[in-house]
């Protein structure tokens, strides 16, 4: 029993010496003076981070926003307030779907890449090269792509709800024959800039952080083998994907909870 | 012409994005912001508010003139004392103007209607109004109906 309880201690003292040693490489990498010539290695990330993960958002944004306006049109249209459609697709993406699905997309797309390019920069030895050159890995490897998520995660959001809520009307407006004022007008009526649109701006800079950090962190601190680069790969995708779930609950709790 | 692509498409991704947020203020959101300063607040008292809450129209004439605030009950008079925001520009709301809630449709949501009296002077911050009509609540009304038909019989 003693020994048990003595695991459980080990466990959650390694674990919290892994979350501090990642936030210390956070506070490492971020803390210093932005040179001019890191100004092209961070376009150079949101190159690979932000613009390569774009197709792959616009496709599912339409998709989830056909999928909403079916689903919605189907369902209210046996009560009769077919005309609601746009309401509940636009509240829908903008609160709640958009972060989350693009967040765990972008953890799969661009996370996942990140932590296996570090891993593999590891495994080489090219960051103990860099190091040998004098220059800090963190700031020439790590900064440029923690900045590169932190910007092009919520841009990729904002595209994202426009996308859904236009493949929304694509179904429920052009298809299926909802009045096209009242799919918008109903949708002005219920959506607030600040309360919708910018708490869900809010959940992309959160969910933004947790996906950079942790890959960047699995990357940098896994074993370098192909074994472990891979086990380094998986974690970042699980580990994101949990931390974007439980914090979208949390957030949303915050935000929405107190309101009704 | 490698570099400058790069830069190029990114330039267009953030371009697209800012854009994208920008459309979702104008189109979506129809360039509602919560919280304007120039909005001032007003109170009344009610018998009953069944199922009015934060967040409901407060209109004019059908047309929405402010939201309320928050439901609460007023522990001197005993009733239920609903805080309304009226937008800034609708400063002629004369201070003998009735309130009373409302339902959009038989089960839709509840709502204030405000309707103007004759006097000259305005409601101003902080002002409350005193003629009031409260919710019609359908549980009440059926039963007043039943006993009505009972008595008859």
């Amino acid at each position: 029993m003693i020994n048990f309880i003595a695991d459980l201690g080990a466990i959650a003292v390694g674990k919290l010496v892994r979350i501090g040693e990642a936030l210390l490489m956070l506070l490492q990498a971020l803390v210093v003076r932005p040179k001019v010539s890191s100004f092209s290695r961070l376009i150079q990330q949101l190159y690979v981070v932000g613009v390569q993960s774009l197709i792959i958002m616009l496709v599912s944004a339409l998709f989830i926003g056909m999928v909403l306006g079916l689903q919605g049109y189907t369902l209210l249209s046996a009560y009769g307030s077919e005309q609601a459609v746009g309401q509940m697709v636009a509240l829908t993406l903008v609160r709640e779907l958009s972060p989350v699905v693009a967040a765990l997309l972008f953890a799969g797309r661009a996370g996942s890449a990140l932590t296996a390019e570090i891993g593999l920069m590891k495994a080489t030895e090219q960051l103990a090269s860099l190091e040998m050159f004098g220059i800090d890995p963190l700031h020439r490897i790590v900064a440029p792509r923690f900045w590169a998520g932190m910007i092009s995660l919520p841009l990729l959001v904002a595209i994202f709800s426009l996308v859904g809520i236009y493949g929304g009307h694509l179904v429920a407006v052009d298809w299926l024959g909802v009045y096209s004022g009242s799919y918008w007008g109903n949708m002005q009526q219920a959506v607030d800039f600040n309360e919708d649109v910018l708490n869900g701006m809010i959940k992309a800079f959160v969910f933004a952080f947790l996906i950079s950090w942790t890959a960047l962190y699995q990357g940098y601190s896994c074993t370098p083998t192909s074994q472990g680069i891979s086990a380094a790969t998986t974690r970042t995708v699980v580990y994101s994907s949990l931390a974007i779930l439980g914090f979208d609950f949390i957030l949303t709790a915050l935000m929405f909870g107190g309101t009704v | 012409m490698r570099k400058r692509w790069l830069e190029l498409s990114v330039g267009l991704m953030i371009v697209a994005g800012v854009s994208a947020l920008i459309a979702l203020a104008l189109q979506v959101s129809g360039g509602n912001m919560s919280r304007n300063t120039q909005n001032y607040a007003i109170t009344a008292l009610f018998e009953n508010a069944a199922g009015l809450g934060p967040k409901a129209k407060v209109t004019m004439a059908g047309v929405t003139v402010g939201e309320v605030v928050a439901v609460g009950i007023d522990p001197n008079a005993l009733m239920a004392q609903v805080q309304m925001e009226i937008y800034g520009q609708v400063d002629y709301l004369s201070i003998d103007t009735s309130a009373s809630i409302l339902t959009s449709g038989l089960l839709g949501e509840k709502y204030v209607g405000l309707t103007v009296g004759a006097e000259d002077d305005v409601l101003v911050d902080g002002d409350v109004i005193e003629d009031t009509q409260s919710a019609l609540v359908l549980e009440e009304l059926i039963g007043q109906f039943l006993l009505n038909f009972g008595d008859n019989t």
